[in-house]
């Protein structure tokens, strides 16, 4: 416990030293929801509804899906896994610490927006809190769990900003982040299923609003927690303390089986 | 105490294998290869319990891959390799606990300070952080600073200290001088001896000859992946084919450039020494004093220089090359 304690004190601390952490876990978060709360409640006001979940999730996503993978394969080329492993770090907590620590940072930006957005823009805030904090613990299960598994099968960092953003920027143009999911197309809806974003806003709207949602957000929850348990279990199986060393027990095609249970959601939800 | 050395030079056919208590690390059969490439062709060697051990060999010889086996990092493709009895593949929370280990290239997060490290890697070994090895490896006033900001230097022996912290039974070290200056290379030698004296057994790998030769107590030589010799320093040097240099000085200079003394290979003279090259050093120097004593011609200095381990290296080099 003291070296799981000491471990994640040094992740914590390590988000606040390193000016891209810092970048990806308030600066960019907290600055985009300034921006949206001026300028996108002004111009939609349908908006005020979604800023603080969506702002929320892309919070959490940046956090996650912007800033872990890539600290995941910098340490593994470095050989820091390697100095690591010989000093008994075992591989799970180089997968959970990691992601605990970008929870942590990734929860105070949440509840900076959260406690802030209704006296500052005059928005529409959550009618059930402890629904509200739910989605948020398990939304960041879940992205940071899809994080940890890019970071662990991405050959380099260059592939881990590609992986990262095949899911961050569909999930910000079509996760229902800025447009809510019934103003969709029908043919893009379907691959919105595919996100976990548009799951945890539709928890979000279903149970912690009390609104009208297009998916049952029950569903929705279980589809997220399936995504969040899937993407964790294949980090753990497919990681690996260093490129050069014996190759993985699985393949790392494997990892597409993250989607699985989206694909799920998209007949179930 | 370092265990009593064996007394044969061992070529690669006769290199003994124990199985026993005294042996420290045990290596037998032990191959791997990466894809096509063999790393390492079936090597064997034991390190006796307190005994510093050199794995001496240019690069790509197999010195690094044989040390990440051991230390649990790779897997052998065949063979049987034990650190104090435990299976480095299939026991490796044992293996941390008895293995110190130095990686030949030292990485932590770059956010991590001096600090954070110790306590990090005490807390994972399950001890309390040695704020003293800091100091002792002139650490004391970097404490607070950053794994990127430390030279080179400081960040191998920040390496150092975290792998003693715990100390281990076995300290494993991966070409551990490597980009120091002269100090910090002294000051890191003089860490090891103590380490030694203290009862840990370490293994050394490296490619500097002269490090081998003042440090380790026995050292094996791998070219291509196979162990060609093994033995101490003085036993490796003994048993090549290397010339004795004798260097005498006197007061009348009786012995002219020695070409006429017996059993002489090379002759000449040098800053008025007479300085001969031979193989049979005892009798060579019989003569020369008996000459000496003859002529009635005191002597003022007299110094014998064996081959060194780097021209014994160069020679096995040569053979193998030429097989």
């Amino acid at each position: 416990m003291t070296a799981f304690a000491h471990h994640l004190g040094f992740e914590f601390k390590s988000g606040i030293r390193n000016p891209t952490s810092m970048l990806m876990y308030y600066l960019f978060p907290l600055g985009f929801y300034a921006l949206m709360g001026v300028v996108m409640v002004e111009i939609n006001p349908d908006f005020a509804e979604l800023l603080i979940p969506s702002m929320v999730l892309v919070t959490l996503m940046a956090g996650t899906l912007l800033g872990l993978p890539g600290e995941l394969v910098e340490a593994r080329e470095a050989g820091i896994y390697r100095a690591f492993k010989v000093n008994g770090v075992p591989a799970i907590s180089i997968i959970v610490i990691p992601l605990l620590a970008a929870a942590f940072h990734g929860t105070i930006g949440s509840a900076a927006i959260a406690l802030t957005a209704g006296p500052l823009f005059d928005v529409t805030t959550p009618s059930d809190w402890l629904a509200f904090i739910l989605v948020t613990v398990l939304s960041v299960f879940t992205l940071g769990s899809l994080a940890a598994l890019i970071g662990v099968v991405s050959a380099s960092a260059r592939a881990t900003v590609l992986w990262s953003q095949l899911v961050f920027l569909p999930s910000m143009l079509i996760g229902g982040l800025m447009l809510d999911l019934e103003l969709l197309p029908t043919t893009v809806r379907g691959f919105s299923g595919l996100l976990p974003s548009t799951y945890a806003m539709q928890a979000y709207r279903g149970l912690a609003y009390g609104a009208e949602t297009m998916l049952d957000p029950t569903m929705s929850m279980i589809v997220l927690a399936a995504g969040g348990v899937v993407a964790f279990g294949l980090a753990v199986a497919l990681f690996s303390w260093d490129r050069k060393n014996a190759t993985r027990r699985l393949p790392s095609t494997l990892a597409l089986l993250a989607i699985a249970p989206y694909v799920a959601g998209i007949f179930l939800a | 105490m370092p265990s009593p050395h064996r007394t044969t030079t061992s070529t690669p056919e006769t290199a003994p294998v124990r199985h026993d208590a005294h042996a420290a690390i045990e290596v037998a059969g032990f191959r791997k290869s990466y894809d096509d490439v063999i790393a390492v062709d079936d090597i064997s060697f034991t390190v006796d319990r307190g005994e510093i051990f050199g794995l001496l060999g240019p690069n790509g010889a197999g010195k690094t891959t044989t040390l990440e086996c051991l230390e649990g990092l790779r897997r052998p493709d065949v063979g049987r390799l034990r650190v104090f009895g435990v299976d480095p593949t299939r026991e490796p929370r044992r293996l941390n606990g008895l293995i110190g280990v130095q990686l030949q290239a030292s990485s932590l997060p770059h956010t991590m300070t001096c600090d954070d490290a110790m306590q990090f890697f005490c807390a994972y070994h399950g001890v309390a952080a040695r704020w003293d090895l800091l100091d002792r490896m002139g650490l004391g006033e970097k404490r607070d600073t950053t794994f990127d900001e430390l030279s080179t230097g400081l960040q191998r022996r920040l390496a150092l200290a975290l792998a003693i912290a715990h100390e281990p039974d076995v300290l494993i070290l991966d070409e551990p001088t490597a980009g120091l200056d002269v100090g910090s290379r002294a000051e890191l030698h003089r860490l090891i001896q103590e380490l030694r004296d203290a009862g840990t057994t370490i293994l050394l790998a490296t490619h500097d000859m002269a490090e081998a030769e003042r440090m380790t107590d026995r050292v094996a030589i791998l070219l291509r992946g196979r162990i060609v010799a093994v033995g101490s320093p003085r036993q490796l040097t003994a048993t090549g084919d290397g010339l004795t240099k004798i260097s005498v000085r006197s007061e009348r200079s009786t012995l002219g450039d020695g070409s006429d003394l017996d059993s002489v290979d090379q002759a000449g003279v040098s800053d008025e020494y007479t300085v001969v090259f031979t193989r049979r050093v005892a009798p060579t120097i019989a003569t020369i004093l008996e000459r000496l004593d003859h002529s009635e011609d005191p002597l003022i200095d007299l110094r014998v220089e064996r081959p060194s381990l780097e021209e014994r290296f160069l020679e096995l080099t040569a053979e193998e090359q030429a097989r």
